[in-house]
């Protein structure tokens, strides 16, 4: 059974986009803070701490989640994606990406790695969600900039590609 | 903001963790989702020695069927359940609140037993424990012992679980062909803390409404008789008794107003929807 | 942005051995720092300095500010605080969560001052000074006529007027503020990378208060911004505090502000009470505007406030013809977080006030609101039209605009609907709003708060000046640089655009980069992002750079290809003769000739490839002598309506459907223009039903989290219908007006004035909560039935302060009761959590307790105060508490009645609690101090209990054990 004080430092091991990586934690370390600091994920945003935004969703062995409420140590192991991971190694966008910069889906850009990892996750799990599911889903990211409307065109013609 | 130091320990089965909190008693606290627990460290509103994480105990991972109620081990997320595939048939009160319960993102990590142990005024499973008059197992060193909601939801954020207790499972009573159920809730942003929300079971004559949001735990009155001429008085009448208080996102009359009229709503749905 | 390599201001690298800060707030809204006690955060490991005022005032000024009276700000308190949230001390660690930790090691003692909260209390004689050096809250009035108001009030057929309370709201962009600044000793020169967004006329404010010429300050922007919508000009003050530090520490220092911090402390725009009136003739026709506006600036007027007073002075008759006005502006000041520059900057605030009216006008009148709205619109063949406030509104076409919006949007239809829906007994309303949109602002606007006299004697000021480099390189290669700042609404892809239509090449062959350094990059005092500046603003500097590049390389074309200038075209990365395409050159080679061959360029030309427009509007002058004053250079139109229906059972306001109108004279580029307009309506929808910074009634701050403060999520924001009129500008060469604030001005109104025709109110306030809207629908609340029991408290809509009531029963009699209450370690063993317990006066007790509901606890440092003793029947317990979680103060009366079986005690109490737990809990702040005090009445009873079986109860005679406890014998 893992135990750790609360000034040990640990190393922390897990998947990130792919590749294994690992760093150095403390128990309290969010695990935003963590990919953020200790593995300069800079596709994770901190907007606001409490779960409420959305800005620093990621995906947690494929589920999407939030990870200012997790800390780093419950990540030992697991298989985390942020929205880095989805261009190609040559920088291409994948079809998310490209439905997001057509729609003008983005404008500052802060929501929007947290709302690619949560449309990747919804779908993988629920391809054949509707419209009304889908909003449900992106209900769970404040986005301060565009109205929602480009974004849901995004998703929409996204989810519709996908099935296709 | 960042929580406060604390000693972590990750319980890799139900003795671990069990020994850990006969170990640190009061000073520790069970980790599961921590879609409110991580907010609320984060805020430095709460604080511990010990955070317990029982998250990868695989044992308390499964929803099953046993002795007329579905139960839910306490490593149990909400999306599991929401997803579960009987539970619109089994336990048709879950199928209708878990869609209110924030969003997929933090169901996607949040247990159901967390939300219980959490004991929120205004969330949606307390509120239906209350009103199925389900149960809650809890486990120590010592013993085991079951508790029905309203033995174990005490206070707000409050509850009769012993400092070396933690929920090991909860459990609904599957839901009996005759009765109908409804859940609804207010908030002003979908996925929020309800102002108040409310269950409803119908029977042939009967009606049983829990309320949440409006006092400390849930509130259930039974009605054995309730006649549609009769739902708006018997409505007032609880909604006073409820009371209700002031906050930034609606005043005590409010909740009083969402008592009367939601309730009836839900009645009526509820008893639309009878088998 | 989309490959994730976006750089933020907190994903830039840092200089090895950066540190981290993290700042001590005021749980009080108004009090006096009596001493603060930094040991022991300065004892914990990892922790490198603290910082508090008085540091601060050893090395900087107070900031500059519009207004000349004593109202000095500091960037950490000094001797007071006057705002929940306001900065006591900063604390620099190695790394954020030590930082943190060593703040709640900070021992503040504050004596609270009363503080004053609403806008007109403060303005009322007597009310608690947020400035006592001023001697008044009030801190400028001004007085403005326009025509003869009073004699088309006098002459008017109708009167209308309405008085507005406009809520305080904030845009809050999703990333906070961060700021890393780092000091040079060498060279004294601080290094600040910031995501500040300008006006750079804080530049000065900034160096000022470091004591550094303005060379001394470089500020530095990254690559992206994750949203400003105004409120990161408001960084400035944390600039300062960080430069300080990093000056004392020697090292690189860096904060990134928290949501909770931001939600307290950041900025909202000024709430405003607006006393509106309107004179109209029979007809409909609008002769004259009274506004009497008092703006509410909070607790320190920051530059460059009081600007949303006075951003629309010059267009307070919007999009009308109206000839006479009147206004009247207060400025006042309170202890709330400052005000400062939000999305539409005193637009919302204006445009509520005069839509209202115009909506009440036309119900007075008795006429069709559209009807009202067109007749006053500003007639087509009037433009250039000058307003009488001194807007010069120089083209539109507003009728048209109307006309496609109604034809289009379907109003007739929608007529119908609500007929439709008012049959079937649904309550439903629609509302139309017409305002303008104004941009680029004159940057002498703000000195209209002064008189014509006084801006004699401190200067004239006006214009706008923006910058945009277009360079060439040896091999083509084209780049971008401009003063923008932007914050993510596509300048880059603009200016891209901009000049490849100039260079006729493909726009992703030119490199934009729009990060600033103001040791680098040409700026001005208007340098930013605000004001939807771009468009007219750094897109025309660009226009014109690229302008200045594509004649400079077409004369050396020109040369080469033997035909004249003029006769040059540009296409395909080609220059060519217009009339015989096959006499081209490549495009770089035309640029190559100025790097590589100098001395063959045409007669007089400058070798290099590189020019900086600069633009500078004439039209933005100076206020006159009648303080008339053109604010802004464009003036776009907007016109909206929409049906909105109302659930009677919830109140809950649902958008049925809103249509959208736009004039932004030429459009740029469509996508990013109407992604503006989707953003703003967003605000504008979370403005008009949602979002409210609320303070309780001693300004205890209550919305401190995304589930107290409430942006709108995709459910609650339908998209709009929105339709284009293309009128272009005369007045820049693209033609284009700003277009991205018009729906956070028009939207709050449109959706209100909606909502007023559904429930047929006169006048409604934002935000429309649903318990807003039930209170307005419920009426009387139906009867308590007698036969239900008695709950505390149940009865009364309570204001906010935190009261309540109850009673039990306990077992003992009154005199042991008494006894309990009264003797220290009796009373030590019944308050909930006590540790210690000490008596420090008559009846006076310190005490440190831990305190709390479940798992949410804090210990906190007690007083108590037993006072209004009537032995053993009364007695009132009064006191406060302090902690890292916040502050709370009270009194409670107990009053003890013998009844068989016992006594009863009878208890109400008064509690305020402020700080952080309620803004963070305030949800259930009410159940919380419930769930506290029955504790202490639980404990009570149990203890006596107790106490009566194991017998020590009671020993002494009650009359000499409270003798010797007073002090005098026994």
């Amino acid at each position: 059974m893992p135990q750790i004080g609360r000034n040990e430092r640990v190393r922390v091991s897990l998947t990130l986009d792919g590749k294994k990586v690992s760093g150095l934690a403390e128990p309290r370390m969010l695990l935003s803070d963590f990919l953020r600091q200790q593995l300069s994920a800079g596709a994770v945003h901190v907007g606001c701490e409490h779960g409420v935004c959305g800005a620093c969703t990621i995906r947690v062995d494929g589920r999407a989640v939030r990870s200012c409420l997790m800390f780093a140590v419950q990540a030992q192991g697991c298989d985390i994606e942020t929205a880095a991971g989805l261009a190609g190694e040559d920088g291409e966008l994948d079809a998310l990406q490209k439905a997001f910069r057509k729609n003008h889906a983005l404008q500052c850009g802060y929501c929007t790695p947290g709302i690619l990892m949560s449309v990747t996750s919804f779908l993988d799990s629920n391809p054949d969600a509707g419209e009304d599911e889908l909003k449900d889903m992106l209900g769970g990211h404040l986005c301060r900039c565009t109205g929602y409307v480009g974004i849901m065109r995004a998703v929409l013609e996204y989810a519709a590609a996908r099935r296709a | 903001m960042k929580p406060k130091p604390f000693d972590y320990v990750r319980a890799e089965t139900l003795d671990e963790a069990l020994d850990a909190l006969a170990r640190h008693g009061a000073d520790a606290r069970i980790l599961a989702g921590g879609q409110s627990q991580v907010a609320m460290l984060n805020f430095r509103l709460i604080e511990t020695e010990v955070l317990i994480d029982i998250t990868r105990i695989e044992a308390l991972d499964y929803i099953r069927i046993e002795n007329g109620a579905l139960e839910i081990g306490a490593a149990t997320r909400q999306s599991d359940l929401k997803d579960w595939p009987g539970l619109a048939e089994k336990v048709p009160m879950l199928h209708a609140a878990l869609p209110f319960i924030g969003h997929v993102q933090t169901r996607n990590r949040g247990t159901v037993c967390g939300s219980i142990a959490h004991s929120d005024p205004s969330s949606e499973l307390p509120l239906c424990l209350a009103v199925l008059e389900g149960e809650v197992v809890l486990r120590s060193k010592r013993a085991e012992r079951t508790l029905k909601a309203a033995d174990f939801q005490l206070e707000m954020l409050t509850t009769a679980r012993a400092p070396d207790e933690m929920i090991t499972a909860v459990r609904f009573p599957l839901g009996d062909a005759s009765a109908g159920h409804a859940f609804d809730e207010m908030n002003r942003r979908r996925g929020d803390f309800a102002i108040v929300s409310l269950a409803a079971v119908a029977r042939q004559d009967s009606v049983r409404l829990g309320v949440g949001g409006v006092a400390g735990t849930p509130k259930v009155r039974n009605w054995s008789e309730l006649r549609t001429g009769d739902i708006d008085e018997a409505l007032n009448a609880f909604a006073w008794e409820l009371g209700g208080h002031d906050d930034i996102h609606g005043t005590a009359r409010y909740r009083r107003e969402l008592v009367r009229r939601l309730g009836r709503q839900v009645i009526e749905e509820a008893r639309s929807c009878r088998r | 942005m989309l490959s994730a390599s976006a750089r933020f201001t907190d994903d830039m690298p840092l200089r090895a051995g950066t540190l981290h800060a993290a700042v001590l707030r005021s749980p009080h809204a108004h009090a006096e720092i009596v001493s603060i006690d930094t040991t022991a955060a300065e004892a914990r490991e990892g922790v490198v300095a603290v910082l508090t005022g008085a540091d601060v005032k050893d090395v900087t000024t107070p900031f500059l500010i519009v207004v000349k009276e004593p109202m000095d700000q500091w960037c950490l308190a000094v001797d007071r605080v006057r705002f929940t949230g306001e900065a006591v001390a900063v604390v620099v660690a190695q790394d954020r969560y030590i930082a943190e930790d060593a703040v709640d090691d900070i021992a503040v003692v504050y004596k609270p001052l009363p503080a004053v909260i609403s806008p007109l209390d403060a303005a009322k004689d007597g009310a608690p000074l947020v400035h006592e050096a001023v001697g008044r809250n009030v801190v400028s009035v001004r007085e403005f006529t326009y025509g003869d108001p009073d004699r088309a009030f006098a002459e008017a057929d109708h009167h209308v007027d309405l008085t507005i309370d406009y809520p305080r709201n904030s845009q809050t962009p999703l990333e906070g503020y961060v700021v890393v600044a780092d000091y040079n000793r060498q060279d004294g020169v601080y290094d600040i990378l910031s995501n500040f967004q300008g006006p750079f006329t804080v530049h000065p404010v900034m160096a000022r208060a470091l004591c550094v010429p303005g060379s001394r300050l470089r500020m530095r922007t990254a690559p992206f911004s994750g949203g400003g919508f105004g409120v990161k000009q408001a960084i400035f003050p944390y600039v300062v505090m960080c430069a300080v530090a990093a000056r004392k520490v020697g090292r690189p220092v860096k904060w990134v502000e928290d949501r909770l911090e931001h939600l307290t402390a950041a900025i909202a725009a000024p709430n405003r009470v607006v006393r509106v009136e309107a004179a109209a003739t029979k007809d409909g026709r609008v002769t004259a505007l009274r506004y009497d506006q008092l703006d509410d600036y909070g607790a320190y007027l920051r530059p460059p406030m009081p600007g949303p007073l006075y951003r629309q002075h010059g267009v307070m008759t919007g999009p009308y013809d109206i000839p006479n006005m009147a206004i009247t502006n207060r400025l006042v000041m309170t202890n709330k977080t400052p005000s400062g520059m939000v999305r539409g900057f005193g637009g919302p605030q204006s445009f509520y006030a005069l839509e209202r009216v115009m909506h009440r006008v036309a119900e007075v009148a008795g006429l069709d609101r559209l009807e009202v709205i067109r007749k006053n619109l500003v007639p087509a063949d009037a433009f250039p039209y000058r307003a009488c406030g001194g807007a010069l509104l120089d083209s539109g076409n507003y009728q048209k605009a109307v006309d496609i919006a109604v034809g289009k949007g379907k109003l007739a239809a929608l007529m119908k609907r609500r007929d439709a829906a008012r049959k079937e007994g649904r309550l439903y309303g629609i509302g139309m709003a017409a305002v303008s949109d104004p941009a680029q602002s004159n940057m002498g606007y703000l000195s209209t708060i002064q008189t014509a006299e006084e801006r004699k004697k401190s200067g004239h000021k006006g214009g706008n000046i923006s910058f945009a480099t277009v360079n060439m390189e040896p091999l083509g290669a084209i780049s971008v640089t401009a003063d923008s700042i932007p914050q993510g609404q596509g300048h880059a892809t603009v200016l891209a655009q901009i000049v490849a239509d100039q260079l006729g090449v493909p726009p992703d062959r030119i490199t934009v980069n729009t990060e600033h350094d103001t040791h680098k990059d040409p700026w001005s005092i208007a340098t930013g992002n605000y004001s939807c500046r771009f468009s007219s603003a750094t897109a025309v500097a660009c226009h014109k750079a690229a302008v200045e590049i594509r004649a400079k390389l077409a004369r050396i074309a020109a040369q080469r290809l033997n035909v004249k200038a003029a006769d040059i075209d540009f296409a395909d990365g080609m220059v060519f003769a217009r009339n015989n395409p096959g006499n081209a050159l490549k495009l770089h080679r035309v640029a190559g000739v100025a790097h590589w061959q100098p001395g063959e360029l045409p007669e007089g030309m400058e070798p290099g490839m590189r020019a900086t427009g600069v633009w500078a509007p004439p039209e933005l002058e100076p206020p006159n002598d009648q303080d008339q004053i053109n604010t802004s250079l464009t003036y776009g139109f907007v016109f909206d309506f929409c049906g909105v229906e109302i659930d009677r059972d919830t109140g809950q306001v649902r958008i049925d459907k809103y249509v959208t109108m736009h004039d932004s004279g030429t459009i740029l580029n469509p996508l990013l223009k109407d992604g503006q307009t989707y953003g703003a309506f967003a605000w504008g929808v979370g403005c008009a039903l949602m979002e409210e910074f609320v303070y309780g009634p001693k300004g205890e701050f209550l919305s401190g989290t995304f589930a107290d403060y409430l942006p709108p999520t995709i459910h609650e924001v339908p998209e709009p219908e929105l339709y284009h009129l293309e009128t272009p500008t005369t007045l820049t060469p693209l033609g284009a007006k700003g277009g991205a604030e018009g729906n956070v001005m028009s939207t709050p109104v449109c959706l209100a004035n909606a909502v007023c025709d559904a429930l047929g109110l006169e006048n409604i306030n934002l935000p429309m909560t649903p318990a807003k809207i039930s209170a307005l629908i419920h009426g009387e609340e139906p009867a308590r039935p007698d036969t239900s029991t008695d709950k505390a408290g149940a009865g009364a809509d309570r204001s906010r302060a935190l009261t309540g009531q109850g009673s039990h029963t306990v077992p003992a009699a009154p005199e042991q009761v008494w006894a309990a209450l009264i003797d220290a370690d009796r009373l030590a063993a019944v308050i909930p959590g006590c540790h210690e317990l000490e008596l420090v006066g008559e009846n006076e007790y310190r005490a440190l307790v831990t305190l709390g509901v479940g798992p949410v606890s804090g210990r906190f440092k007690a007083r108590v105060k037993l006072s209004d003793m009537k032995p053993p029947d009364a007695v009132t317990l009064s006191g406060d508490l302090a902690g890292p979680l916040g502050a709370s103060s009270g009194s409670g009366r107990v009053r003890l009645t013998g009844v068989a079986g016992g006594t009863r005690v009878d208890y109400d109490y008064e509690v305020e609690i402020t700080g952080r737990v309620a803004a963070i809990g305030g949800r259930m702040l009410d159940g919380a101090a419930g769930v506290v005090i029955n504790q202490f009445f639980r404990r009570l009873t149990k203890r006596i209990h107790g106490a009566d079986k194991t017998g020590d109860a009671g020993q002494l005679p009650f009359w000499r054990r409270l003798a010797r406890k007073l002090g005098f014998g026994g």
